[in-house]
Order: C-alpha cells, then structure tokens, then sequence
C-alpha cells in the first residue's frame, strides 16, 4: 500500500500527516505537490489541512482547482479511498466529492480545543480498527468547521449510514453533530478533527491512530504494496 | 504622498525631519559628517535608521549592561535573532519583538505583523519556526473599545500564526489599568536547527548581487520605525497608514522558500535578512555595514505594488514578507528560479561595491549617496540624569490584609481578571500544528519536542510590569525568577533569555530611572540562573498624553528538557496524591492580588524575593522532577498559593484535604521562590529523604473535596465550585 499526501500552497498539516502514516502508523507515504497532474501507483490519498492558497476567498474555494483536483475526482470515481482532515474536507466538499459544506464555527471564533467524539459507524475504511461506539478524544483546531447540508441531503447523508464521527459536545454548530462523513460509496471520508495529531503518547494521546491502522487494514494487499 | 520634494536648503530651512522623529542637533550632526546638507531620500533614510526603534540611541547604553555570552550561546544580540547549542548538533534560535503601537492603532493587523516579523527574524538565521509565544497586556476596565481589543489583537495573533501554521504554545496576558491606552503585544518564535547551517546578515565580496524577494513594495507602514518611537496623543487618530497589513499565506512560501536556500544553496548564499522596521533600507545598510562593504542598488528594480512611488517611500515602506539575499555572483539565476518555483516574486536590485559608499539611483539619478555608517553606526547614543520617581522616594505603608470572608474571598480573586483561565483566548490559537507539543497553553511553560533528538524545548514569556512599578531593580529580577520558575516546573533546565523592553519616555528622568534600575535586576538574575541575554527589542514611548505604562520588561525564557519520561505537568493527577509546598512563605501582600482586590492599587515596598533561595528551590525542584518523583509541579505567583491550587485542580476537578500553619492571609501571600508539587505516596519516602525540610506536606489531593484546615480558620467546599469561577469568569467579563 502506498499514500500520497497532497501538498497545496498553504498546507500546514502535510508533513504532520506525513509523518502519522509513515513513521507512526509504518505505512509507505509520500508528498504530491498539487500541481502534480497524476496519483497513477497511489492506493490512499491524503488531503491534509492548514490554509490553501491562503484559504481568502473561502476554505477550499481556490484549491479545488489546483492540477491534481481532476486526478483526485478520477480516483475517487474509481473507488480509490480518500482521505480529508480539516482544511482537506473543505476542498473535498468545494470540490463536490463530499456533500454539504463547512461554515464559520457558531462562535464565529478559531477554536483548538481536544474534543471528545463518538465513532457512530466502525463499518467503513476509515473506522473498522475502532470498535462500535467507541468514544474517542481528537483534538479540533479550526474556524469553519460548521457541517451544513440542506435537509434532504442530510437525511440521506443518515440513511446512508454515511456519518463516521460525532461530537459529543458540538463546539461548532454542525448539523446532527457531525464531525466526519464519507460519500455515499464510502470510499471518501472527510473529518473536521485531526487524528493525525492523535498517535503519540508523548503529545497527549493516540486514538487517532485508528483512522491509519483502518486504511492500511482496508488497502491491505493493495497494487502497490510497501517492500 | 509628496508631489515635489523638498530641496536641501528647504529642508534645512523648514526642518521637515522634525515630523519624522529627528532634532536639530542630529540632523545637523548628519549633515556635518556628510559634509554638505542632505536631499530630502537621504534624511528620510536617516529618520528612519536614527529613530530608537532600529538604532538603540537611548537604551544602548543600558543593553550594553546585559549578560550575553556563556559557553553554550553560539550568537549573541546583533543578528535577526540568538542561538544556543542543544546539543546533538542542534541549536535553538529565539528572539521576541513588540507590536505596541501598531496593536494600539489597527489591533488586528498590528497583532499579526508582529507575529509575522519574529518569524521572519528566526529563519532569516536558517532555523524552521516551530513555535511562538504571545505576551499581552490589556488595560482592566472592559469597555467597548477595549473588549474590541482584546478580541482583534487575540484574532490576529492566530490569524496569522493559525495560518501559518507554527504553533503558539504559551504566553501570558494582563490586565491592568496601566495599560488601558497602550496595550503591549510582545511576540516571540522559537526555532530549531542544525548548527552548522547558522545565517547571518551580511552582504560581503564586491559584484555579489543583491535579491530582493517576497511580497511588493507598496505605501503602508512608511516610517513606522519612527512612529513606533513616538508617543500617542488622543487628539490624532490619523496614524493608520503606518500600520502594515500581513499576509500569512505569503509568508508560509517565504519560509519555506529561504529555508531552501540556506539548507540546499549553500553555495551560493551569502548573508539574508529580513526586511523589519524601517524595511528595505535598515536591512540593506545592516548587511553592507555588518560586512564591511558599500552597496548601490536601483530602485527601479524594487517590485512595486503602486505606481509613482518616491526613493523615500520606497525605502521606509514596510511592506510585510520581504526578504533581502546576498547572492555570491553567477549564482544569481540558480536562485531566483527557485523563488519563482514558490511563485514569488525574486530580482536582483544591487551589487556590493568595494567601499564603504551606500548609493540607490531611481530613474537613472543618484538620489542617495552617503557612507553607509551614516546610517547604522554614527548615531549618537543618549543618557538621561535618571531620578527616583516620587513614589519609589515615599512608598505606602505595608499592606495589611485583614480576611473576614475567606470563602468569599477566595471566590473573588478567583474571578480577578488576571487570575482567572485565559483558555476563551488560547484556545484560539493552533497549539498542536507541527505536531510536536508535548504541553500546551494552560501549563506553566509551553513544551515542544524536537524531532531528530532526545529532547524537548521549555518556553515561557512572562512580565510583571505591576512589580516593577514599585521597584524596578526588585521586579526585574523577580521577571527573570518567574520565567525561570516556569520552566523549572516543566522539567526543564533555563538556557536564555530575550526580552522586549516596554517603557515610556526614556528622555523623562524617571522613565531613564527604571530603565537602569531594572536592568540591574535583569542582570544580576541572568547571571544566577545561567540564562545570557541573546536577542531582543526595545518599546520605548508607551506614552498617552504623557502618561507612560508600567515599567515592562517582558522576558522570553527557553529550557531544555534532556528526558522525555520527565516532563511533569501542573494538574493533580489522581486523588491520594500528596501535596507539598516548597519554598518559605512570609507576609507578602505589597503588589499582591489580594491588594488589588482589597483596595484597587497596588502600592508599597516590594518584599518576599530572595535571588539565591529562589536557584536553590529551582533547583531542588528540577532534581526531584528529573528522578520522577514528582508528578505535578506549578509554581506559585500571581494570586500565591490560594490560586495554584485551583489551576491544579481545575483539569479534573480533583479537590485537596489540607492542614497546614499557614494562616488565611498567607493563603494569598505572594512570596516568590515557591511550588506546589504533588508526589504519588509510593515515593512519598524518596522524596522527603532528598527534599529534607524544604518541602512541607501540605495535604493530598481529594476526589473534589476541598477542605483547607489553616491556622485560624477553616474552608470546606467542593474544587468544582472553585473551578468553574477560575473557569468562566474571563470569558463572561470579555463577553
């Protein structure tokens, strides 16, 4: 298996992700500039946060048509597991390979704080290391990460089973207190909470490991597997 | 905007530069060694490389007073910023800078810039920034304007640093009415590097090209170096267009665009440096006049945001994230291909010439040409005659608490603004990005390890301007004491300091007073905890309508913790923990909390601070932190002892069961030197063999009780009625 880690201009959390799903989770892992125009050898795509392009206009609004955006559609299209933290659901969402859309926090604050979650689906590639309803902490450090979708996407966003990840103590006003979802195939997943920051004792905590463990589980075998 | 500029012998005449910040006597003293009057681009260049904010003219003198050098600082104060050795061939690099006056004008952009420009100083030396320090101070009375404050310049430290993406892990905030007019906002970067890969500001070896790189050039902050070194007045508020407007994303290139070029251009690079106060002129002349060399460069090739820009504007724009390289010749292409990789803007503006001669043409004319000493080393430096101020000659009576309400007392303080959990504002900032914070804001230090090593970096930013008031010499070195405290408690032994030096007017007789005074503290406190002075700032001219801030020095303090296994943290871990205090307590309520509380001022003598007993309670301290047989650790300060319970107990509600001899009042008294430490009772024997009678058992800690047995009086509640005071009171009073 091997993870390609999109670098835009203004990723902050690359090289942290980099890092989880290499060094930490033992997985093969690389960094894919996004004016890269191809993810051909990659099993897992790993978009990460931190502000693209400055993220002025609105979050994600510009990254979603950097040059690797059509090779991450076509690989999505092809069942290809996608992964986007904070700054990286914004551009899956403005991208459309996610529905709905993240708005600035109730607060209309930045709020970094560890928050408390629940895995309400441990079904899917994302989340078959955790066991079912399992509470986890995963710290939050974001200023638009208020899930919004409109009704009737959101009750087939729940009849779909397509929500992964829920606060326990909403901090940011997102519908049905969503934190992370995946698409209706269930190969793309995108998460507010960084789980990358989550996989050493030593900075406070590992329950975002399971997110790593749950893809190499799920890719295992894969084309492309690590030597 | 000038339409004709004025010639020399106008300038002579009507004296322009006396709005900019110059007297007389100086620009006479420039014209003098220029040996004819100057045109109106040179004494705009002398304005700004003459104003106190880039040449020191008034605290030279008193920084020379600093200690510097030990056997582990590899850069001392001169370069854009410090640098110690760590050890496994890494070295540390750290330095903080103040954005008073901008913050004070436009809170949000004047908050970022300063954020923006210490980073800049930290890679400029070929160090990645890996994290950042804030030290606020607000006035006390929350009214619309203030809160407006508070909430943009807290907005544009994390707007900036959150985007970015360098954590800010520690800091402080306080409020006081001393600083209702002139907010401080102090900012400090730490980063990390190898030591071999140490840059310096230079520009050396004649035909070697001069880059410009990073963000144009436009019209905002012109002077600012001479704005930042005058005082304000309520009846101008047009001060606006010398503050800058940063742009995060921007520098997030830079950074990692120049940290290219020190680590893979080795070759090829001569010297770098950031464009700060006074923008492309203090770092052109700094370069040559630091190298030895002179300098010519075009200004037509300056990258311009607007049209019809003067050299004047030119040079003292300070336009944010812009850097100037000194490119060893036939190199030139190598480099600004890589810039134009980052999609920035990068062109070769000058040369370094033999001599000593700093010359700028603008459209073909020489509009500059004058020794670049001129600019950096002939500034005269000033001494004022200090005087005692009046109210260090007479101090109030000592201040005698009397506690009739001890339960209601302590609800009280734990309410007072500058006791109360500053989470509502930290918990805007990114403190993990990077991921290496092991101790996030809300700790006593601010701790991140350092990839590649064994080790961790202990950070802490502190000042006590409330303390200096009442004696400079005393506070100073408490500042230094407390910042070392801090770091002592995470585990960490002190490696240096930076500071920012926030006072008012240094011409007053007084202001010159507490300089000299607190730098005698500072001194002789670096000295005792092996902590030089390797960077820093001055603010001088925190001044409305003439009345100044407290003496300030803000103090930015780094350790290294060699063992990972024994960072130790302020919460109590777990109920049956024992509790002990260590370090004497005395009646010390001058400058309290309690005294603000009790009377609204703080006045009196300062006592309670004891230089040698403090290193030897620091160090007791560290030594049973590094055997791991403590496994909580919070220094006492602001609030004394009533107050670092509750911030030990605050994370998990976990209460205390104490009998002790000290009485109610001393429960508030804020004698230095002292920590509370919590020992699991496996160890409790190991602990006491070694800590012997400089530890008293205090109590052990309750599964949320809080029963406190003092020598006259008695409190028994439960720590979650505390906590949610300490808790919530800030963000209500802010809201």
């Amino acid at each position: 298996m091997k993870a390609a880690v999109l670098t835009f201009p203004g990723s902050n959390c690359d090289d942290d992700l980099l890092w989880a799903v290499k060094d930490i989770a033992g997985a093969d892992a690389e960094l894919v500039s996004a004016k890269s125009e191809s993810l051909d050898g990659f099993d897992l795509v790993l978009v990460p946060g931190g502000f693209s392009y400055g993220d002025y206009l609105r979050s994600g609004a510009i990254a979603k048509f950097a040059p690797i955006m059509t090779a991450l559609k076509q690989f999505a299209d092809n069942g290809g597991y996608v992964l986007g933290i904070c700054n990286g659901f914004q551009i899956l969402t403005e991208a459309g390979l996610l529905p709905g859309a993240l708005q600035w926090n109730t607060s209309l604050e930045f709020i970094c704080e560890p928050e408390p979650l629940k895995v309400v689906n441990n079904q899917t590639a994302f989340s078959n290391q955790y066991p079912e309803d399992q509470a986890i902490t995963l710290p939050i450090a974001h200023g638009e990460g208020n899930y919004y979708a409109d009704a009737d996407t959101l009750a087939e966003i729940e009849a779909n089973h397509q929500v992964v990840f829920r606060y326990a103590k909403n901090p940011n006003g997102s519908l049905n207190d969503i934190a992370g979802l995946t698409n209706k195939a269930g190969n793309v997943l995108g998460m507010m909470p960084h789980p990358e920051r989550a996989v050493e004792a030593l900075l406070g905590g590992t329950d975002g490991l399971g997110v790593f463990e749950s893809l190499i589980n799920a890719t295992k075998g894969a084309a492309h597997a690590a030597n | 905007m000038l339409q004709t500029e004025l010639t020399p012998e106008q300038i002579r005449d009507q004296k322009p530069y006396l709005q900019l910040g110059l007297t007389e006597a100086e620009y006479n003293l420039f014209a003098e060694r220029l040996g004819r009057l100057p045109n109106y681009t040179e004494m705009g260049l002398q304005s700004g490389m003459w104003s106190e904010h880039c040449s020191y003219k008034y605290s030279k003198p008193i920084l020379k007073t600093f200690w510097t050098k030990n056997d582990r600082v590899l850069m001392g104060p001169g370069e854009g910023a410090g640098v110690i050795r760590i050890g496994e061939g890494k070295a540390v690099v750290f330095k903080a800078e103040s954005h008073n006056h901008p913050s004070a004008v436009e809170p949000y952009e004047g908050a970022a810039t300063g954020i923006g420009g210490i980073i800049r100083d930290i890679f400029s030396i070929g160090a990645k920034p890996v994290a950042s320090l804030d030290a606020l101070a607000f006035g006390d009375e929350f009214d619309a304007h203030n809160k407006n404050l508070i909430d943009q310049v807290v907005a544009g430290i994390g707007g900036y640093g959150n985007a970015i993406g360098i954590p800010t892990v520690a800091g402080e905030v306080q409020f006081d009415p001393g600083y209702q007019k002139n907010p401080l906002v102090n900012a400090m970067t730490v980063g990390v590097m190898d030591e071999k890969d140490i840059q310096k500001g230079k520009a050396a070896g004649v035909g070697n090209a001069i880059i410009y790189v990073g963000a144009k050039t436009g019209r905002d902050g012109i002077n600012g170096a001479s704005f930042a070194s005058a005082e304000f007045s309520d009846a101008e508020d047009a001060d606006r267009s010398a503050v800058q407007v940063g742009d995060p994303f921007m520098e997030k290139l830079l950074t990692d665009a120049c940290l290219e070029v020190t680590h893979d251009h080795k070759d090829a690079l001569v010297g770098i440096q950031d464009m700060g106060a006074a923008g492309l002129v203090s770092s052109s002349a700094e370069m040559a006049s630091k190298a030895g060399y002179g300098m010519t460069m075009d200004l037509d090739l300056i990258p311009q945001r607007e049209p019809g820009m003067t050299p004047f504007e030119i040079m003292l724009s300070e336009s944010q994230e812009r850097m100037l390289l000194c490119i060893r010749a036939g190199h030139e292409q190598e480099i600004l291909d890589l810039f134009k990789g980052y999609d920035l803007d990068a062109v070769v503006c000058g040369r370094v010439e033999n001599g000593h001669q700093y010359r700028l043409l603008h459209h073909g004319e020489v509009v500059c040409d004058i020794p670049v000493s001129l600019l950096t080393d002939d500034v005269p430096t000033y001494t004022t005659v200090p005087e005692k101020p009046e109210r260090l000659k007479n101090p109030a009576p000592d201040f005698e608490p009397v506690i009739e309400d001890l339960e209601g007392t302590y609800k009280q303080l734990l309410a007072m603004p500058n006791i109360a959990s500053k989470r509502s504002l930290y918990r805007r900032y990114d403190a993990q990005v990077q991921t290496n914070t092991v101790i996030a804001p809300g700790g006593d230090a601010g701790v991140i390890r350092v990839r590649g090593t064994h080790k961790a970096l202990a950070m802490t930013a502190d000042s006590n301007g409330r303390l200096l008031a009442l004696d400079p010499e005393i506070g100073g070195a408490i500042t230094v004491a407390e910042a070392a405290r801090n770091l002592v408690a995470t585990g960490a032994e002190p490696l240096g300091i930076t500071d920012c030096l926030n006072y008012g007017d240094p011409s007053k007789p007084e202001v010159y007073y507490e300089l000299q005074e607190s730098a005698k503290g500072i001194v002789a406190a670096t000295k005792k905890f092996n902590t030089p002075v390797i960077s820093g700032n001055v603010s001088l001219y925190n001044e409305t309508d003439h009345h100044g801030i407290h003496p300030t020095p803000m103090i930015g303090m780094v350790g290294l913790i060699e063992d990972l296994t024994a960072i130790t943290t302020v919460d109590f871990k777990q109920a049956g923990d024992i509790v002990y205090l260590v370090g004497q307590t005395g009646d010390d309520y001058n400058g309290s909390s309690l005294q603000y509380l009790q009377t609204g001022a703080y006045a009196g003598r300062l006592t309670g601070f004891d230089l040698e007993a403090e290193k030897q309670t620091q160090d007791l301290v560290l030594t049973l932190i590094r055997k791991h047989l403590v496994n909580a650790a919070h220094d006492l300060s602001d609030g004394g002892l009533a107050a670092a319970i509750v911030e030990m107990g605050a994370k998990r509600d976990l209460g205390l069961i104490a009998d002790t001899t000290l009485t109610t009042t001393q429960l508030f008294s804020e004698t230095q030197g002292r920590f509370l430490l919590t020992v699991k009772p496996e160890d409790q024997a190991v602990f006491e063999a070694i800590a012997q009678d400089q530890a008293v058992q205090l109590g052990v800690v309750s599964t949320g009780d809080f029963d406190l047995k003092l020598a006259d009086g008695e409190l028994h509640t439960q720590m979650s009625q505390l906590t949610t005071i300490y808790s919530e009171a800030l963000a209500c009073a802010l809201k």
